[in-house]
């Protein structure tokens, strides 16, 4: 059996044709709709309303607070302000990610950690000899992501003071008469808040929401149209991406965050941090890996399927298998992540090369199944992100 | 005054460290925050004009520490028995191992002619055993992943030995290591007397009873160097229980070191991942590129260190040591009153004649409960250094297991302590006759007691059991066997290091090779 | 054909899961091969026996998971009757009323965890990836002839190189903890991980199953990984029943193995083995029958094999004294109980859907580490443990076939009754020890008393005197450092050999024992068929 959200009640008799899927222990809509299509759009155009509940949270106060986060995380905690939010990875003693997620000053002493995996034995680890309380919070905090350009229109008109909330900070607000928490925040790369509520008023934020939302075009959405936008933004997922270094279970599952593309985390110069050396030696010497967006060349791709009597064929969703990436017929890694992107018209991965590949610009070949035959389509090494609005931080 | 090298803690293992680096031109601080030098081995001062080592064991002087440290002049005295077991009853005999096999089986004829028959071979068996740990005691744990090529030929040094032990011994010397003591006894003898004296010798400074795994390994480590013909006793020091400290103290500060005692070390400093010098108490800071500590390993690492320079699994293996610290020890000052001394405590002596008492002592202790009849050794320092005790007095040591460090949903306080001391002296004055009314001093020290007089985290002098999971390369935590912590410059030279407890030092020397291979 | 002229090329004394196996493996290779197995069934632990009308019992052995995922595939044992049907969970109630589950599902196991710890419920994620590796590690030495390190033959240097290969590649770490495992309680190994007392405790029970050990025994740990080895080539949790109980598994063993050509007699005991000098030449059964072979091969346990079987004064001296301190020291027995209803655990407050879920399953009693130590105490001291350790399952759940419609049978594994109680086994102590059985079960289900239709109460002594093991070990001697791998049974005779040509060793009392495994079986016969 697997647990419900604060907000199942209002989004169970929306998923209309039972695509639900699992996520961390939670029950939750892979679609409202049968495919995708309309819900993507939303975040592009309008704003849709993800219920990202499952997120793992956790309310670190105390004395060591901010210690204990930045001798954990590669950012620079001890100068994050209050009402600041950091995107962050972070990592064992080897400088391999364990997780990512974000760490927001509540206020002086209080901080959440979010993550996608479960980190409280972690933070316990971390915190020996601290003065520090950890409380998870994940039950108890319920979590809605509202993205796109309309959100912060829609955002205030639900009575939310959101109006000057810059790019990667938090306000404790009110949407209707429930207080909350609001921070510019997501995983879609565009326009977006993401809200924290306590559980029992979840459904009273929602119906808010939706309400307000519903003039400004507002559209509950699921993980697939959230998969299609991130990989668009060009964001990793945990266990898609890249493995946590906890549950790897091999050396070349793991990866550090200059492999995966987070190499702007690390601040090696701050007080110490696990993996700190780890990483000062892996930026002084290179890294064995870098993580690139791959366009795929579409015309290729046609070609590959003509030439079997073929139309090209995408799936409305994302795909999240590996694909064998090579360069002048060597296999130089592999792509982990891709997607036609209904914006931009073109066919994107995310992909995993060995160094001296990942220039923008350099001419590669992905592996496509083409009628049960392998075969190669072009590809060509893209700056990530693929897609990035000047609105996502104005 | 800035110094090359700070060193925590002025005990056998510290000191070799200092003595060692001193030699070889290094400006050496050691820092103790005991008033005296010496660490356990120092004598107790319980009563006016009483002092009372806690251990009976000498502990090991092994050739490397000796050639190493130019030692000429310590004069060791060696055992004339192992120990005895009180057997109780009207005539309070004696069952005493002496170290001379043949006597030791006459002895051991009145119980048993069978084990009489035995006990040389025996013996030897075991000497031959524990000469291979001698050998492993004298190098850096080598582990699995080991690529120097010094190790692997020291290695392949003790590989020699263990084959040069032939066929059966070689089997034989595998199949006993991990054995619980109790069917390495039951094996081979039928008298529970005499059983119970190798249990109990097995059973020394750990939690268990003799029929967990691993205790005959206990045995074995504590025979290593002991004169042929002993299961248990070793060379002592003519000069007193402390004489190797003070030998080597006046060998270091002859080489330049300088010992302050009195100085407790709050914090090992840490710089970017590197020892930057020592903050005692009194808040002033000594600045060294290197630290020794001989501090157990849980204070060393978690106290001392501030943990964000730590990997937290490394943390976390650390606070996974087991110390448990189960001894307890109560101090006799004895009058000249008492009668047939000389005979009685000639040999340290065991009040344990069966080992079904010793297995259900240790029961308790598995609960976080004080044995009810616990297992008593009794141990009369004044036999080998009178200027201890008044003259014509003495001063006997019993040690008590068990006495948990960590009581279940209790604490440890005076009451407890006291009925403890209450309860050993009716334990002994029931075997020997006429003890009681010869003491004029007793005073306890607990498992508590020991932590703060001696500094020793759970009163554990082993600084980690001596279980099969905590030796070799797994000693202090697995992958950090080579003296050098993850903090750089900072080093673990006491007995929390291979080879442990009772080896004099044995971890200081081996410590004190990692600083000068190092630099 | 008369007495006199029966000839085979191969002969296995026992017909328990080893034995089938080696016969089966022997047959396979060509070996005109016979079992001969003194009771009227075959399985020897492994037997499915009808107790009472209607009602079928795993008498012994109840579970099964370890079984070699090659000997499945090699003697093609699905298509003899194998089949596995997966136990869903483990329940243990608590002494606050509560209970403690895990389930097959990885999400809803974390879940419940979390309810009592949330620290435990991230462990358990990485204990599982550990211990998979720590199986993997163990794996080959499962599959290898146990060199002797101090041998100088050739093919042990070859295999202590190959070990010593095989450790290095584990790394370090891994390495590290596998030496841990080896070496550690089960119940302070599980203090590295855990903190919430009721999940160290069940985890360790895993540790203690057949050995006369204590969750804080050192030695343990190696007990509590044997018992993982089942997950290695599984789901999550691959402990489950096989249909028709265990003794279906034998019999789908020897139907492959007579599907292969052996020849398997019940009732048919073997009194000693034939000794020509320095060969054995063939056994003599209970009647007075002389059957003739080139290969004698026991499977019984080593006491058996090389002091009843033959004449002791044949072998070696350092032999006889190895087989004299091998320990076996039976220290659980069984209780079977045929029920006319479902026992309510009170734990779980009557829910319905979670009852018949949990039912499904298995049931720990071992509510703290505590509990389960002072079992042991009790039983080191003489005594049957008056609160003792138990595993319950109710294998008609899942097997309806089991017992009569809307009936059940229950079976309950307990620890510790020891084989040398004081004043030894009797009827009335035995009566005794059910009845603390039940006891105790009463507090957790009280209605179970009212249940019972019948009940089979086994001793050690009774394991013993049914199946022949001696002391009643279900592993054919502890699983004890110093009797595992070179030294199991004996040092020098841990390669399934004996000191007479043509005279082997295939039971659960060589490398690497214990369990439905068969892989000491399979070992055996490759290495006889190696030799011959």
């Amino acid at each position: 059996m697997l647990a419900e959200t604060p907000f199942h009640a209002r989004t169970a008799p929306l998923v209309r044709a039972q695509t639900w899927r699992r996520w961390a222990g939670h029950q939750v809509a892979s679609a409202y709709d049968p495919h995708p299509d309309r819900e993507y759009a939303a975040i592009r155009s309008s704003a849709a309303l993800f219920d990202v509940s499952p997120l793992k949270k956790y309310l670190i106060t105390g004395r060591d607070a901010a210690r204990l986060l930045d001798r954990m995380v590669t950012r620079d905690v001890m100068k994050c302000a209050v009402g600041q939010v950091l995107y962050t990875p972070w990592c064992d003693i080897h400088g391999k990610v364990v997780d990512d997620g974000t760490v927001s000053r509540l206020d002086d002493g209080t901080f959440r950690l979010t993550s996608a995996e479960p980190n409280y034995r972690w933070l316990e680890m971390n915190a020996r000899g601290m003065s520090v309380t950890i409380e998870e919070v994940s039950d108890t905090v319920g979590a809605l992501a509202l993205q796109g350009p309309l959100s912060r229109t829609i955002l205030q008109q639900a009575g939310a003071d959101v109006a000057n909330l810059k790019y990667f900070r938090l306000t404790h607000t009110k949407i209707g008469q429930t207080p909350v928490t609001v921070s510019r925040t997501g995983y879609t790369g565009d326009l977006g808040f993401e809200i924290w509520v306590d559980r029992p008023r979840g459904v009273a934020v929602w119906d808010t929401l939706m309400d307000v939302g519903a003039r400004y075009g507002i559209v509950p959405a699921g993980i697939w149209a959230l998969d299609i936008a991130r990989i668009e933004a060009g964001l990793i997922m945990l266990d898609v991406d890249y493995f946590s270094s906890h549950h790897a279970l091999i050396e070349d599952q793991k990866s550090s965050p200059y492999e995966i593309n987070l190499g702007w985390t690390v601040n090696d110069t701050k007080g110490p941090f696990n993996g700190q050396r780890a990483l000062r030696a892996e930026k002084q010497r290179g890294s064995a890996w870098n993580f690139v967006g791959l366009e795929v060349d579409w015309p290729s791709f046609e070609t590959l399927h003509l030439a079997r009597g073929l139309a090209p064929r995408i799936p409305n969703i994302a795909w999240r298998s590996s694909a064998p990436v090579y360069k002048g017929g060597k296999q130089v890694g592999y792509a982990t992540s891709g997607t036609w992107s209904p914006m931009l018209k073109r066919y994107l991965a995310l992909a995993h090369l060995q160094t001296p590949n990942g220039t923008p610009g350099t001419d590669l070949e992905m592996e496509i199944t083409v009628e049960h035959r392998r075969n190669r389509a072009k590809a060509t090494v893209h700056k990530l992100p693929f897609f990035d609005p000047p609105r996502k931080r104005a | 005054m800035t110094y090359d090298v700070v060193v925590i803690g002025a005990g056998p293992n510290g000191l070799t460290t200092a003595a060692l680096l001193a030699k070889k031109g290094r400006r050496v601080l050691v820092v103790e925050r005991a008033d005296e030098i010496g660490g356990h081995t120092r004598a107790v001062e319980f009563a006016s004009g009483f002092r009372a080592p806690i251990t009976d064991d000498a502990g090991w002087l092994s050739p490397s520490v000796t050639k190493a440290l130019g030692l000429r002049d310590l004069k060791a005295v060696a055992p004339s028995a192992s120990m005895s077991v009180a057997q109780g009853g009207a005539d309070s005999d004696f069952l005493v191992l002496s170290t001379n096999p043949r006597t030791a089986a006459d002895n051991i004829r009145k119980l048993s002619a069978r084990d009489a028959s035995r006990w040389p071979a025996f013996v030897e068996r075991m000497n031959r055993f524990a000469s291979v740990l001698a050998d492993l005691y004298q190098l850096v744990p080598p582990d699995i992943d080991t690529t120097s090529i010094g190790e692997l030929a020291s290695l392949a040094g003790v590989a020699r030995k263990l084959r040069g032990l032939g066929r059966d011994d070689m089997t034989e010397f595998l199949r006993v290591m991990p054995m619980p003591v109790q069917d390495l006894v039951d094996d081979m003898f039928e008298n529970e007397t005499l059983r119970s004296a190798l249990a109990s010798a097995a059973l020394r400074d750990i939690r268990q009873g003799p029929r967990s795994a691993g205790t005959t390994f206990n045995l074995l480590h504590y025979m290593v160097g002991a004169p042929r013909g002993s299961v248990r006793a070793r060379n002592w020091f003519a000069d007193g229980p402390d004489a190797f400290a003070t030998t080597v103290a006046g060998i270091a500060r002859q080489h330049g070191a300088e010992i302050r005692t009195g100085a407790a070390v709050d914090a090992i400093t840490v710089a970017d991942y590197r020892v930057s010098g020592v903050r005692l108490s009194d808040g002033s800071e000594i600045a060294a590129s290197v630290v020794v500590s001989t501090a157990d390993p849980k204070r060393t690492l978690l106290d001392l260190v501030d943990t964000v320079w730590l990997d937290p699994e490394f943390t976390l293996a650390v606070s996974n040591i087991k110390l448990r610290g189960a001894t307890a020890y109560v101090l006799f000052g004895v009058s000249s009153q008492m009668e047939d001394a000389e005979r009685t405590f000639a040999t340290p002596v065991s009040l344990t004649t069966d080992s079904v008492s010793l297995e259900k002592a240790a029961d308790a202790a598995k609960y976080g409960e004080v044995s009810n009849e616990p297992h008593v050794e009794l141990f009369c320092p004044t036999m080998r250094w009178p200027q201890l005790a008044p003259a014509g007095s003495h001063v006997v040591v019993a040690r008590v297991q068990f006495a948990p460090y960590a009581l279940k949903n209790a604490e440890w306080n005076d009451d407890r302590a006291c009925a403890l001391m209450n309860q050993v002296s009716a334990r002994i004055a029931a075997v020997i006759p006429g003890f009681e009314e010869s003491v004029v001093h007793r005073a306890v020290l607990t498992p508590r007691d020991v932590e703060s007089k001696f500094g020793l985290t759970e009163g554990a002098v082993t600084q980690g059991e001596l279980t099969l999971d905590q030796i070799l390369f797994m000693r202090p935590v697995p992958s950090w066997g080579h003296y050098r912590m993850p903090v750089d410059g900072l080093l673990l030279g006491g007995a929390g290091a291979h080879p442990g407890p009772g080896v004099l030092g044995g971890a200081g020397y081996l410590a004190a090779r990692a600083v000068l291979r190092g630099s | 054909m008369s007495p006199a002229t029966q000839r085979y090329d191969a002969i296995i004394i026992g017909g328990g899961h080893n034995g089938l196996v080696a016969a089966a493996y022997l047959a396979k290779a060509g070996k005109k091969t016979l079992v001969l197995e003194r009771r009227h069934v075959l399985g020897g632990a492994a037997v499915t026996e009808e107790m009472h009308p209607g009602f079928k019992f795993s008498v012994f052995s109840y579970v099964v998971s370890l079984l070699r995922p090659e000997i499945i595939r090699d003697l093609d044992l699905p298509a003899h009757g194998l089949q596995i049907l997966p136990l869903e969970s483990t329940v243990t109630p608590l002494d606050n009323g509560d209970y403690l589950a895990g389930w097959a599902d990885p999400d809803e196991t974390r879940r419940e965890y979390y309810r009592h710890s949330p620290a435990d419920a991230e462990a358990a994620i990485r204990f599982g990836h550990l211990m998979h590796h720590m199986a993997m590690a163990v794996k080959p030495i499962l599959g290898m002839v146990p060199p002797d390190p101090a041998s100088l033959s050739p093919a042990d240097l070859k295999g202590l190189l190959k070990l010593g290969k095989h450790f290095r590649s584990l790394g370090a770490d891994k390495f590290h903890e596998l030496y841990k495992l080896m070496t550690m309680s089960s119940a302070d190994y599980l203090d590295e991980w855990y903190e919430f007392d009721p999940l160290k405790a069940t985890k360790s029970a895993s540790g203690i199953i057949g050995t006369f050990l204590g969750p804080r025994s050192p030695g343990s740990a190696y007990v509590l990984l044997h018992h993982y080895m089942g997950e290695i080539d599984g789901a999550f949790r691959a402990w489950g029943f096989q249909k028709g109980g265990t003794g279906a598994i034998s019999n789908s063993i020897a139907n492959a193995a007579r599907a292969f050509g052996a020849e398997i007699r019940t009732e048919a005991g073997v009194e000693h083995v034939i000794v020509r000098g320095e060969t054995a030449t063939g056994v003599v059964l209970a009647n007075g029958d002389e059957i003739y072979a080139p290969l004698v091969v026991s499977s019984l346990d080593p006491r058996l094999t090389f002091t009843r079987l033959i004449n002791p004064t044949l072998l070696p001296d350092d032999l006889v004294e190895g087989v004299r301190r091998y320990k076996f020291r039976g220290s659980s027995g069984k209780v079977n109980l045929a029920l006319d209803g479902l026992p309510d655990f009170t734990c779980l407050k009557g829910d319905r859907e979670l009852t018949l879920r949990a039912l499904r399953g298995a049931f720990s009693i071992s509510p703290s580490v505590e509990y389960l130590e002072r079992a042991y105490d009790d039983a080191k001291y003489g005594q049957f443990s008056r609160h003792p350790y138990m595993d319950i399952v109710i294998p008609s759940m899942i097997d309806p076939g089991m017992a009569p419609p809307g009936k059940h049978v229950m079976s309950i594994f307990v620890q510790y009754a020891p084989h040398n109680v004081t004043d030894g086994w009797n009827d009335a102590k035995r009566e005794a020890f059910g009845n603390a059985v039940i006891k105790t079960l009463s507090r957790y289900a009280p209605n179970i008393e009212s249940l019972i239709l019948h009940k089979q109460v086994l001793t050690p002594h009774d394991i013993e005197r049914i199946t022949g093991l001696s002391e009643g070990n279900i592993f054919q001697g502890e699983l004890a450092l110093h009797q595992l791998f070179f030294l199991r049974p004996v040092p020098e005779w841990a390669k399934y050999r004996t000191p007479l040509h043509g005279y082997w060793q295939c039971g659960a009392g060589t490398h690497p024992g214990g369990g439905i495994m068969g892989a000491s079986g399979r070992l055996a016969a490759q290495e006889i068929l190696r030799a011959s």
